[in-house]
């Protein structure tokens, strides 16, 4: 049985056609890349995944059980929401640390305000620590945000996703407010992250990370999954001629550049 | 006579800061439940609170002063009792009008993302007002405070519409009985004094929050 699963989703902006019947699924420990065109409902996808934006329809699960039902779930109590919401962890594009607590304090806020047991404290603290160095910000704990770097910031929101310990964790074109040198060191975090029991879904523009760390790859165009496969099935052998003409452009730019 | 005049000063002076001090003290808090109000999702309430926001900020607060000590009584044959009760909740009504606005400003402000990393964070909704977007607020709002608390110093000038003597009344009244022009200067400097006291203070308030980016 899958790990997490995505059945039937669609969601409409108005009559803008957004998600249109996306359906996947995701066995433990796997990495997901969702590549396509801007626009085409990739980050509304994951917003509805983390419970931020309300599916139209659909139905999701994880581990077999059913989280979510459009039809009944989201008449649930906002406790009950939020409980659910605790099965994701979701990393923005635009960091969105909370400017007023240091890096330590930005990843220990949630378990502290979660599990409000002061005995806990010093585990929190302890872990906390031990994710920022992880995520190679040892010497950065009681910086404030707007200290720290673009790429150093997205470092610290991974690292403040991950103390929850989330069953999926999503990405959120993580890189694309960096400048392109600060990409290299927040790709190679992620790609740390990889292991046999983290399940993570990324949005990304990036087609070379996307193909080194996906074990599945899903294009998306116009609110539909387009094609769906391996990273070397979509990249080398594509077989929808949209994929191709949205790869080849890709191909293009970056020959352009070069 | 000097002691006199000193001690009819001193009166004014009192009256004066006791209108500042109340109203400050309840329209403050008492602004941020108007400033929920304007933001609810109950299209009635918002409406309502928009409407008396309205009529608030779109009329002189000299009218409301006076408005509030006679109507009660031509209306509603219930007579003001104290013409200091009447200042004050005008005064208070009428900042805690501007105090809603500065906070809604303040308030909706903060970018959106600040509110969604909180929710995916499985925090709370008063968690994510209390631990994550309150200060935020705080710091942003601290100049347009401080500018309506130095106003409000100023307009406390305005009790005398209903013969509370503040200072300036008092000062008037000592200037026509003996000829003299010291208390015109003497609360000049008062008002300066006033007014200074407080920009250091809220200056040091924001330097207190200077370590916090937005």
């Amino acid at each position: 049985m899958a790990f997490f699963e995505i059945q039937n989703f669609k969601k409409n902006f108005g009559t803008t056609e957004v998600l249109n019947d996306i359906s996947f699924r995701m066995e433990k420990g796997e990495v997901l890349a969702i590549i396509g065109a801007s626009g085409s409902g990739k980050t509304t996808l994951l917003r509805c995944i983390n419970f931020l934006e309300k599916a139209d329809c659909g139905r999701m699960f994880i581990d077999g059980k059913l989280l979510l039902d459009a039809q009944t779930t989201y008449s649930e109590s906002e406790e009950q929401l939020r409980q659910k919401r605790l099965h994701f962890g979701l990393v923005f594009q635009s960091f969105n640390l909370f400017p007023q607590y240091t890096a330590l304090q930005n990843v220990m806020l949630a378990p502290r305000l979660i599990y409000k047991s002061s005995e806990n404290e010093k585990e929190i603290e302890e872990q906390a620590k031990r994710l920022l160095a992880r995520v190679g910000l040892s010497d950065k704990m009681s910086n404030y945000p707007h200290e720290l770097s673009g790429g150093q910031q997205q470092r610290v929101a991974i690292a403040r996703a991950l103390i929850l310990n989330p069953d999926v964790l999503c990405f959120d074109e993580p890189t694309s407010a960096l400048d392109p040198e600060l990409t290299g060191e927040v790709l190679k975090v992620i790609k740390s992250l990889k292991s046999k029991d983290r399940t993570m879904i990324v949005v990304t523009h990036e087609m070379e990370f996307a193909r080194n760390i996906a074990d599945k790859v899903l294009f998306m165009a116009n609110g539909m999954i387009e094609e769906y496969g391996t990273a070397d099935e979509v990249f080398l052998f594509p077989r929808s001629e949209k994929t191709k003409a949205f790869l080849s452009k890709l191909g293009d730019v970056k020959g352009n550049e070069e | 006579m000097f002691l006199q005049v000193l001690a009819q000063l001193t009166e004014g002076f009192y009256n004066t800061l006791l209108i500042f001090g109340v109203t400050l003290l309840v329209s403050l808090p008492l602004g941020l439940i108007v400033a929920f109000g304007s933001m609810s999702k109950i299209l009635p309430i918002k409406v309502i609170t928009r409407l008396f926001v309205w009529i608030i900020r779109g009329t002189p607060l000299m009218l409301q002063v006076i408005s509030v000590f006679y109507l009660p009584g031509l209306l509603f044959y219930y007579p003001m009792r104290s013409r200091m009760t009447a200042v004050l909740v005008a005064f208070i009504i009428n900042y805690a009008a501007y105090f809603s606005e500065i906070y809604r400003g303040g308030i909706e402000s903060i970018p959106r993302g600040q509110y969604e990393a909180g929710k995916v964070l499985g925090l709370t909704k008063w968690q994510i007002f209390y631990h994550v977007i309150l200060i935020q607020v705080i710091k942003r709002i601290l100049a347009p405070i401080s500018n309506e608390v130095i106003t409000l110093v100023k307009d406390t000038s305005l009790a005398r519409v209903i013969a509370i003597t503040e200072i300036i009344m008092a000062a008037e009244i000592a200037v026509s009985r003996y000829a003299i022009v010291w208390p015109l200067f003497f609360t000049g400097v008062f008002y300066l004094l006033f007014s200074g006291l407080l920009t250091i203070l809220f200056d040091k308030l924001e330097k207190r929050f200077d370590y916090i980016k937005v």
